[in-house]
């Protein structure tokens, strides 16, 4: 698998992948996209990087311990999830703020649904590259 | 623990020490506030709600029976946690023995105030646990974790058939409160045998009862200090407390009077014989706490006014002087380094204070005036010869009981003290003061509630209005009048001394009868758990075998049998096939698959199949965006791309197929794989028989964008209607991965199979 063609196509690869994977987690709450499967598409670049340049060398880019990743991510949707509670309302009740609203424009749509949506992005990267390099490097 | 040299004894063993003895002393003095309440015929009352939904209520109820309980333990409690500060404070274990202790009373405080029936039982669970933990307090000798071990898993088991009994009786009652089920008349109810016997098995197995009689002795692995507070107050006392609780509700039928009449008696007489035939003292203490509790059990059972009144105040006597003759023992030991009856001699020379204790606890024992012990005889007596029904057998087994106890009183505290000075293996000196406060407290208490008999009075008249269910006249004295019990006492003293002067002839003459009996409870207990051990081990390699490849046939073949049953029963068979409608590229789709299933089950190598699956993927995939479900779509091909990863890289592990097996197999899997199918093919078009309800599907089409803000209804619903079962899901894909890593690498390299 370590062809140079591979090697150097997947330099491009991953960026990309990334890069989408961010967007499709952005544009999921109105267009198909969304945490699962940006975690996926960012997964998959990660997996793409240590076929070509062998799991350690995916570990250095990825700089932080997978498992950390996915536990962190968790930790963000239980956070989002009890950002609600400090509201008065129920554990998981989405709350929004819409930055710079205006009475014609809508301004940019933060929410603590985003934020759980960015945990369940993490959780689902973090989830398959541990076991992907795991058993990558047990093989 | 080797080292007995000079060590500097904390204040009462450090600060576990000193919260040790105030815990128990505070709740005393806190319990008898109540006593007048109490004597003059009050109950309190105290709940608050705990598993509403259920209808569980932790609920608290003081009557005459648990104020009498609570004062024992929380009495003797502290006795004994000073005692062990002195006995065991030195050690590093000290505070782990005290959490054990502790947690022991407060389960035992909580088992004899409790109202409701499941808080009782977790109460009851809380001291069979901390019993387990203190009799295996040596835990680095085999014999003590056998013996807790063996403790644990007979008063468990008994205690899983009292909570079966528990539930039985919460629904025939209507109620878990034992303050509402005694006013329930259930000995008519047609569960009343089932309530019975449940009960009594978890009531027997902890107060050690015939047959299940043999954890007791062996528990005498615990310290002494545990010893005392197992025997005398409490744990083996609880299931005492059941019977005497459940006697307004259970008793008075036929089962419960011959039940534990029976296993009373017969229980009091084994142990007394048991108990002669012991040289180590407290191995004879142990049989004649078996024998007091077939005692209560046989009067608790006979359930006349007067055997209740008898069995109250023989509860109270026992606790006393067992309690003082184990502390007693635990001096001896401690200061001479033997228990054995054959080695202590003469020791009241130089323990005067610990002789004076073991004297008065053992006459009171031994039933001789003016110790309370002799009241309590007295009144055995009495409810014995005054029984309209098994007169003989309760008198007569009452009568063999008190004779040996005799006896035994005799060994334990005569033996040992007077005559002359044995050979000890240290030089015996007079305990420390904070051991010797316990037994003397104990045993003269023994010779004041025998001498002020009305202040016995105030406990026994309240705790036998609870367990006789009605109030009962109680009025205790030492003598009156000469009648047929002070007789029979007058001959069991005579008995006694025979036996007394005889005891060394009747251990050797027992000893050799032992050798020849051929049922041996503890040697069957082994063989018993051997047995079930070797049986589940059977059980364990035939099911659990470790095969993935039989694990998923099974799942799959369980699975496909009854929906197919279910099926059947509901008579769903018939499904209308109807292909109107079907376009070219739906049709191609379904071939796409369908190819890609059959190459899949069909493929000879494992790249192939993955491959071929793969196509099945990309075909499911193509629905998806057909039917408009593009995040679904996406999922899948994802997820799909993934697995080819992660199959290719496990494939580089795996042997390759063997040709021939796959062919053995190969018929059995495809008989499932069709069954699998065939069924949720159909169960599938039945549900697409009936209209679609679509409620919900307009509640989110609708709700999505306005209260939502998002126009992705699929992810909307994901991380914000149900973002809840999300976290569910997340969490689940983070186990797995924590799984499949710790798999993956908890064995190292060389190791694997």
């Amino acid at each position: 698998m370590s062809s140079l063609i591979v090697r150097a196509a997947t330099r491009l690869m991953v960026a990309l992948l990334l890069m989408f994977s961010i967007y499709m987690l952005l544009r999921g709450h109105n267009e198909p996209g969304g945490g699962f499967i940006g975690g996926l598409i960012g997964a998959s670049g990660f997996v793409l990087y240590a076929m070509a340049h062998g799991s350690a060398e995916a570990r250095t880019a990825l700089r932080i311990d997978p498992l950390d990743i996915a536990m962190s991510g968790l930790g963000i949707a239980l956070f989002a999830g009890v950002a609600s509670l400090f509201d008065g309302d129920a554990f998981f009740t989405g709350q929004w703020m819409f930055l710079g609203a205006t009475e014609t424009e809508k301004g940019l749509p933060l929410s603590t649904v985003l934020i759980f949506d960015v945990g369940v992005y993490l959780v689902v990267l973090g989830s398959i590259l541990a076991m992907v390099l795991a058993l990558e490097e047990e093989v | 623990m080797a080292d007995t040299g000079p060590q500097v004894p904390r204040l009462f063993g450090g600060p576990s020490g000193w919260i040790s003895v105030a815990v128990p002393l505070v709740l005393f003095i806190w319990f008898l506030q109540f006593i007048p309440a109490i004597a003059a015929g009050e109950t309190l009352r105290w709940s608050i709600e705990w598993v509403p939904s259920l209808d569980v209520a932790i609920s608290f109820w003081l009557d005459g029976l648990s104020l009498t309980f609570a004062l024992l333990i929380t009495g003797i409690g502290a006795l004994v946690t000073l005692y062990s500060a002195q006995y065991l404070g030195t050690q590093p274990q000290y505070p782990r023995f005290i959490l054990f202790l502790m947690a022991f009373m407060i389960g035992m405080l909580g088992l004899v105030l409790a109202d409701n029936l499941l808080a009782l039982f977790v109460f009851w669970e809380v001291t069979t646990i901390s019993s387990y933990l203190l009799i295996g307090y040596l835990a680095d000798e085999a014999k003590s974790r056998r013996s807790a071990l063996q403790a644990l898993l007979v008063t468990g088991t008994g205690g899983l058939a009292f909570l079966a009994g528990i539930v039985l009786i919460g629904f025939a009652a209507g109620s878990f409160e034992l303050s509402e089920i005694r006013d329930v008349e259930l000995r008519d109810h047609p569960w009343i045998v089932a309530i019975s016997i449940l009960f009594l098995a978890g009531a027997f197995t902890k107060s050690a009862q015939f047959p299940f009689h043999f954890w007791l002795p062996n528990a005498m692995a615990a310290p002494t200090p545990v010893s005392a507070y197992l025997h005398s107050a409490t744990m083996v006392k609880a299931g005492i407390y059941l019977m005497a609780r459940m006697n307004p509700t259970l008793g008075g039928t036929d089962l419960w009077f011959w039940s534990l009449t029976i296993a009373g008696g017969f229980t009091a007489v084994f142990a007394s014989i048991l108990a002669m035939r012991q040289s180590d003292i407290k191995q004879v203490l142990a049989y004649t706490t078996l024998m007091a509790l077939g005692t209560l059990t046989l009067f608790i059972g006979a359930g006349t006014s007067a055997a209740i009144k008898g069995a109250m105040l023989f509860l109270i006597v026992h606790s006393l002087y067992k309690a003082a003759l184990f502390l007693m023992i635990g001096i001896v030991d401690h200061r001479t380094g033997s228990r054995e009856a054959e080695v202590l001699s003469g020791l009241s020379r130089k323990m005067p204070l610990t002789a004076l204790a073991a004297v008065l606890a053992a006459l009171s024992m031994a039933g001789i005036p003016p110790l309370i012990g002799f009241i309590g005889k007295e009144f055995l007596y009495k409810a014995a010869l005054s029984m309209p029904t098994a007169q003989l057998w309760i008198t007569g087994t009452a009568f063999a009981a008190s004779a040996l106890m005799f006896a035994v009183g005799g060994i334990v505290a005569l033996r040992p003290f007077f005559g002359k000075l044995g050979d000890t293996p240290k030089a015996p000196r007079e305990g420390p003061i904070a051991m010797l406060v316990g037994p003397l407290i104990l045993a003269g208490l023994g010779l004041a509630l025998g001498v002020n008999s009305d202040w016995a009075e105030t406990l026994v008249r309240p705790a036998t209005a609870a367990v006789y269910g009605s109030p009962v006249a109680v009025d205790l004295y030492l003598y009156k009048e000469v009648n047929a019990a002070l007789i029979l006492s007058l001959v069991t003293f005579a008995t006694g001394i025979v036996l007394y002067l005889g005891h060394r002839r009747l251990r050797a003459r027992l000893a050799s009868i032992e050798s020849w009996n051929p049922i041996h409870f503890d040697r069957g207990w082994d063989r018993f758990l051997d047995g079930f051990a070797a049986f589940a081990k059977w059980q364990a390699q035939k099911l659990q075998h470790g095969v993935l490849r039989r694990y998923i046939f099974v799942i799959f073949a369980f699975l496909g049998v009854t929906a197919a049953y279910a099926m059947w029963l509901r008579d769903a068979w018939q499904v209308q096939f109807d292909f109107t409608g079907v376009a070219f590229r739906d049709w191609a789709v379904l071939i796409f698959i369908t190819a890609g299933a059959f190459v899949t089950a069909t493929a000879n190598s494992r790249m192939t199949a993955v491959a071929a699956l793969g196509v099945v993927g990309i075909g499911v995939a193509l629905i998806f965006i057909m039917f408009g479900a593009p995040d679904v779509a996406i999922t899948q091909l994802l997820v799909e791309t993934l697995v080819v990863v992660l199959v290719a890289l496990a494939m580089l592990k795996l042997p390759y197929l063997n040709p021939k097996k796959i062919a053995e197999i190969r018929g059995w899997d495809a008989l499932v794989a069709i069954l699998v199918g065939t069924t949720s093919a159909i169960v599938l078009l039945a549900s697409m028989a009936e209209p679609l309800d679509r409620r919900l599907t307009d509640y989110f089409e609708l709700t999505s964008w306005p209260e939502a803000y998002g126009r992705n209804v699929v992810n909307v619903i994901l991380v914000d209607f149900r973002a809840l079962d999300t976290f569910g899901e997340i969490a689940v894909v983070m186990i797995a991965a924590l799984g499949a890593f710790v798999l993956l690498r908890g064995t190292p390299k060389g190791e694997e199979k």
